[in-house]
């Protein structure tokens, strides 16, 4: 209830431009013509769904709709939401899977300004609260300030940090912070990467080193490699999941600043490319404002208004 | 991975068809647009904006004489370059120059786009033309920006004004154009908190910044890998705060920035900045001429062409230039020529901004560890085998495999490509010099100096 409530929220600026300009699209009383095709196709790709993956979708509920013999427009929208929701599910696991009485390592990734660093904030300070030990790996040692910013969410919310000097390697960091968490007997060790761009070939390699680290150091541990995704991303954002998962082995996505942008779409174009959930979202700037990824909630959401 | 980016590929492709046709029938020219259109929204061109500029170009290019002409595929690509610089501003646009000092510029835009980092290299460039730049923290909100601006501030020597995050931004801003006053500095960069176009409170916080200091410029920071929403945040602080001018930031990614590109046709404001970078000299003026050829896969001539005048020794690519025509090109030349392509920068960019180069030297990978290799097998070589590559036989590729720590198929390869390269030069050589003017000879010079990679 709470949850769904904090999700209309958030969801607020998608619901009311992506799901009315569908309800728009798809009044009451109206015939299905090709028309009414491609309005429903550029809906989609305005919510920036991706060409692709609209055309897949119009496609899929043209065929349907010649099959189950559909006549009325408003009908179609529940055959819209039933693909889409089809695909968000079809990721994989959602949320974090924390495993008992072992060490968790979440290693979070993503371009830069995508959220990371607040991410991390907001997801310490969950697992803090639902009981688990929690250190932090500052392990972005490149960016100015990045150690004093992770430095202070850990303040906030009462973590270790586990830190060296700016401009030292972040293999070293990531090395330090896996037998400090396995001799301090951490539940979770979260590690803050840089941020990258996804066709920088030699950060990419590090990053992927840093991975290895993590799997020689830590064999034991339960290992999970987060790509943060800021939802005002276009396209790209798919790009970033593809090279991204070359360089570590990607477990899900985390969803950000979707209270801010009109667009939840990207994810849908991910998920029906990549095959990843999308484990958690930010919908705030509030310290509990990182949820689970709940499909069904999102396409409840999404399509409320437009579900006559 | 990708190197070039799908509109400029798409683009060329499609016109790639085109170009090869005799004559230009309007169903083509529909074709071509439907791929334009499909390109430009792959490329994050916002729907509307790319639905208008298909129309234009369609009406411009079927009214035209295109179904008479003898290159009809080039006469649409000028028509779609012509348009997209329209779209883009028919010019190059300089910061703000206030006639009483200081002059200050504001920064502004959503979390995450690159503010501090975009208001950092401003300053460092302005500190670069001779100016005195004050750098002003007024990010309170974020854990540690004010930090991450004082760090930067003290790579570059650059001061940095704060009252730390407990003082309201109006006040520290006002503070801070007043301790510019004292102390000479010709120019405040503002750095703000990122925020929501929605949030009324933080919206609310710039009106009163600007309010208080009416700075000479506003500069929207847009993540050159937004989506379909860039066209909604830039309208609404425009609306708000009446922008004077766009930073594009995180170009040197592999986007191709559409959706900046609607942003300047929804404000109306030029782009002024490209961040292409890290490094804190990497922010560069945008050339919309450029950037339109650019995404056309035509190339970015002439920033290349700046680029490769600053590092290049210039008799050295004479000297290259005419080797090439005479195909005597060897593989001591190709070792000059990685080091001086490595002098000039990243090497995507730089490939990128070749005409032609997107399509021949698509699936080569552009890696910095592969230059090393590559120096590495050439460097195994005896003299012999560099200026005479045909006598490399077997057990002369197994030596060299050893000598360099490479496979003989590496080897192999890097014949083969060294071939197909001497070709191509030969072949740009003669086509570049067969033109005239000023451009021909750059062209030609800047051929004269491109090496392959394997």
């Amino acid at each position: 209830m709470g949850l769904l409530n904090k999700l209309r929220q958030g969801l607020g600026k998608t619901k009311s431009n992506l799901s009315e300009r569908i309800q728009n699209v798809l009044t009451l009383g109206r015939k299905i013509d090709e028309s009414l095709y491609e309005e429903l196709e550029e809906v989609l790709i305005l919510g920036d769904v991706g060409v692709e993956t609209s055309l897949a979708l119009v496609e899929k509920l043209r065929s349907r709709a010649k099959e189950e013999k559909i006549k009325e427009a408003d009908q179609l929208m529940g055959l819209l939401k039933e693909e889409i929701a089809v695909i968000l599910a079809s990721g994989g696991e959602r949320g974090l899977q924390i495993e008992p009485n072992k060490l968790n390592i979440i290693l979070v990734v993503g371009v830069n300004g995508a959220g990371k660093t607040t991410t991390i904030g907001k997801m310490s300070y969950n697992l803090k609260n639902s009981g688990y030990k929690v250190l932090l790996a500052a392990a972005d040692t490149f960016r100015a300030a990045a150690i004093e910013q992770l430095g202070i969410w850990g303040e906030r919310v009462g973590v270790d940090m586990i830190a060296q000097q700016a401009g030292s390697d972040p293999g070293a960091v990531v090395f330090d912070a896996c037998s400090a968490a396995i001799s301090r007997k951490a539940d979770v060790l979260i590690v803050d990467t840089a941020g990258r761009l996804q066709n920088k070939a030699n950060l990419m390699a590090e990053l992927n080193k840093i991975n290895k680290i993590i799997e020689r150091e830590a064999p034991e541990a339960n290992i999970q490699v987060l790509l943060v995704l800021d939802a005002s991303t276009g396209q790209n954002a798919i790009s970033q999941a593809r090279l991204f998962s070359q360089a570590a082995p990607l477990s899900g996505l985390v969803l950000t600043k979707l209270d801010g942008t009109a667009k939840g779409g990207v994810i849908i174009g991910i998920i029906n490319e990549m095959g990843l959930p999308v484990k958690l979202i930010g919908v705030g700037e509030g310290i509990d404002d990182l949820k689970d990824f709940v499909p069904e909630d999102f396409v409840q959401v999404l399509f409320e208004e437009a579900n006559i | 991975m990708a190197v070039f980016s799908s509109l400029a590929d798409r683009l060329q492709e499609t016109f790639r068809k085109l170009t090869g046709k005799g004559k230009l029938t309007e169903a083509d020219i529909n074709e071509a647009m439907r791929e334009v259109r499909v390109a430009l929204l792959e490329a994050d061109v916002s729907y509307k904006v790319a639905k208008d500029f298909i129309a234009k170009v369609s009406a411009r290019a079927v009214g035209s004489k295109v179904l008479n002409t003898l290159t009809p595929g080039q006469q649409v690509i000028k028509i779609v370059h012509e348009e997209l610089v329209a779209l883009m501003g028919s010019e190059q646009a300089k910061l703000a120059v206030s006639s009483k000092p200081p002059t200050v510029v504001m920064m502004v835009g959503l979390q995450g786009t690159g503010k501090t980092t975009s208001a950092a290299k401003i300053a460092n460039n302005l500190q670069k033309q001779g100016r005195r730049p004050l750098l002003v923290a007024a990010d309170i909100y974020r854990p540690a920006a004010i930090k991450q601006l004082e760090v930067l501030g003290e790579q570059l020597k650059i001061p940095v004004f704060s009252l730390g995050d407990k003082e309201k931004a109006v006040k520290i801003v006002r503070a801070g154009i007043e301790h510019a006053q004292k102390h000479g500095n010709d120019y405040v960069i503002i750095d703000t908190a990122g925020r929501l176009h929605i949030d009324e409170n933080l919206m609310t916080e710039l009106k009163d910044i600007q309010a208080a200091v009416n700075p000479h410029e506003i500069l929207l920071v847009v993540d050159a890998m937004a989506g379909q929403d860039a066209v909604n945040v830039a309208a609404a602080f425009n609306q708000e705060l009446k922008i004077d001018g766009l930073v594009l930031t995180k170009l040197d990614g592999d986007t191709r920035g559409g959706a900046a590109l609607s942003a300047k046709a929804v404000t109306g404001c030029p782009i002024k900045f490209v961040g292409m970078g890290e490094k804190m000299d990497a922010l560069e003026p945008f050339y919309p001429e450029r950037m339109a050829s650019r995404i056309l896969g035509m190339g970015d001539v002439l920033t290349l062409i700046e680029k490769a005048q600053k590092t290049i020794d210039i008799d050295k690519a004479k000297e290259m230039q005419a080797k090439i025509r005479t195909a005597q090109f060897t593989f001591d030349d190709f070792l000059d020529q990685i080091e001086q392509m490595q002098k000039m920068g990243n090497m995507q960019d730089i490939l990128g901004m070749i005409p032609g180069a997107a399509k021949q030297l698509k699936d080569i990978s552009i890696d910095e560890k592969d230059l090393v290799r590559t120096k590495a097998i050439v460097q195994s070589m005896t003299q012999e085998e560099r200026e005479r590559p045909e006598i490399i036989n077997s057990s002369r590729k197994q030596r060299i495999a050893k000598g360099s720590g490479a496979q003989v198929q590496h080897i192999n390869r890097l014949l083969k490509q060294f071939e197909q390269f001497k070709k191509m030069m030969k072949q740009f050589a003669n086509t570049e010099a067969g033109k005239k003017g000023k451009k021909g000879k750059n062209l030609k010079g800047f051929f004269g100096n491109m090496p392959f990679l394997p």
